[in-house]
């Protein structure tokens, strides 16, 4: 397929079909995030980049039988490996064995937390998240020092301004929409970080959908409509407050005595720390994961002003 | 009273998966970009809606009704404008419907857009 603009709508369609999949193995909060992530907003941004690079694929500068070939071996060695796994969905398989019946049965008396997924991923394995969140402010960082060279000369702002103006004076009925829907995105997003303790969602979802609002607004405002109203200084400060209150909250639990990231030991009450901990290092993974969005966006975009 | 509730939620499911399933054939089945956006556009909407308003029926819980409400309200706001906005973009970028098509050139290509 030559159309970039084609392959990244396939990608987002199996993006979607793959939350659907994952509903139906009843994994909702994998589910979620992959609507929101995989679905939603990388397709959006990997539109945003085809916007940059040009629609069509250049010609052919490579041996595609080569690629074939490597991707057949590499996929039969791992239909290959595939083989010595146990029995799909058996019971005695060692992921079932290990450390999931501890979740499953102490997880409620040891974190308060009705979402078993929540206080894993917050808790149990509140550093692999921690690393997680390290990725993706480092991508925005990365974005960042990438994209924000060039020389912002007034001449460019004036004709970009001028093109968004005619791109987005017509479309009334989305306008008016959008003022509608983004309050809502917002309260939503809102919903989805905050309760996340309780039912599917938490901090990457909910950074995702707020970041979606905030780029909506610049989508059909215009780019320079939106800059007035995001401070970008702010959005960046945002994506290191996160990482910083993500970490804030273990060296508070190294102070109380306890390990990184222990929460037991932030109240006097080991399930009421457990639960203020998990609050805030979600709030920390929203405020990072949206911001990063929003920069990620604004640079991509942005970019297209200074040709 | 259960039955009759019961009767009508399985009449909205059936008269919303029919909907859908009539707009899925439409989008394969019909000629042009224009022809497979309405076939899909206005069968969606209602479509979804029925199938929503059927599961309300079937459930007791007040707390789910609300909720299938407001996903009720956000499919209607934002399905058609979806496909105002996908049917104005490709009219801006110059897609001719076939109906404009067929008197230039005397051939029924279909649009791949």
């Amino acid at each position: 397929m030559r159309d970039l603009f084609a392959v990244v709508m396939m990608l987002g369609i199996f993006g979607l079909l793959s939350a659907s999949f994952f509903v139906v193995m009843d994994a909702v909060d994998v589910a979620f995030t992959e609507a929101s992530v995989g679905a939603g907003i990388s397709t959006l941004l990997m539109l945003t980049a085809v916007t940059l690079t040009g629609r069509l694929e250049d010609g052919e500068r490579h041996r595609p039988m080569w690629a074939l070939v490597v991707v057949f071996i590499t996929g039969g060695l791992l239909i290959y490996g595939t083989l010595d796994m146990p029995y799909f969905g058996s019971a005695d398989a060692p992921i079932h064995q290990h450390v999931a019946p501890r979740y499953i049965h102490d997880s409620m008396q040891e974190t308060g937390l009705p979402n078993i997924v929540t206080s894993v991923l917050a808790s149990y394995r509140g550093f692999d998240t921690f690393g997680e969140v390290v990725v993706i402010f480092t991508a925005g960082m990365g974005v960042l020092a990438l994209l924000t060279m060039g020389s912002r000369t007034g001449i460019h702002r004036v004709m970009a301004d001028s093109i968004f103006y005619l791109m987005h004076e017509q479309h009334l009925i989305l306008r008016i929409l959008t003022k509608i829907l983004i309050p809502f995105i917002l309260l939503f997003a809102l919903y989805v970080q905050f309760h996340g303790d309780f039912g599917p969602g938490g901090g990457f979802q909910a950074g995702v959908i707020f970041a979606a609002a905030i780029i909506l607004y610049a989508m059909v405002f215009g780019l320079s409509t939106a800059r007035r109203v995001i401070n970008r200084t702010f959005f960046k400060l945002l994506s290191a407050i996160g990482v910083l209150l993500y970490g804030g909250v273990g060296v508070v639990s190294l102070l109380n005595g306890g390990n990184f990231l222990d929460y037991n030991v932030l109240a006097d009450d080991p399930v009421a720390g457990q639960h203020l901990g998990i609050l805030l290092i979600e709030f920390g993974v929203g405020c990072t994961v949206a911001s990063v969005m929003v920069i990620i966006f604004f640079n991509f975009s942005g970019r297209r002003e200074f040709p | 009273m259960d039955i009759v509730v019961n009767m009508s939620s399985g009449l909205c499911l059936l008269l919303g998966s029919f909907l859908c399933l009539s707009g899925g054939i439409g989008i394969i089945r019909f000629p042009d970009f224009y022809t497979r956006m309405h076939a899909v556009g206005v069968t969606d909407t209602l479509g979804a809606g029925m199938i929503l308003i059927g599961l309300m029926l079937q459930n007791p819980d007040s707390l789910v009704i609300i909720k299938l409400l407001m996903i009720l309200v956000m499919t209607i706001f934002i399905s058609p404008v979806a496909s105002h906005a996908l049917a104005k973009a490709a009219f801006r970028n110059d897609l001719v419907p076939l109906s404009d098509r067929n008197e230039h050139k005397g051939g029924t290509e279909s649009s791949n857009p």
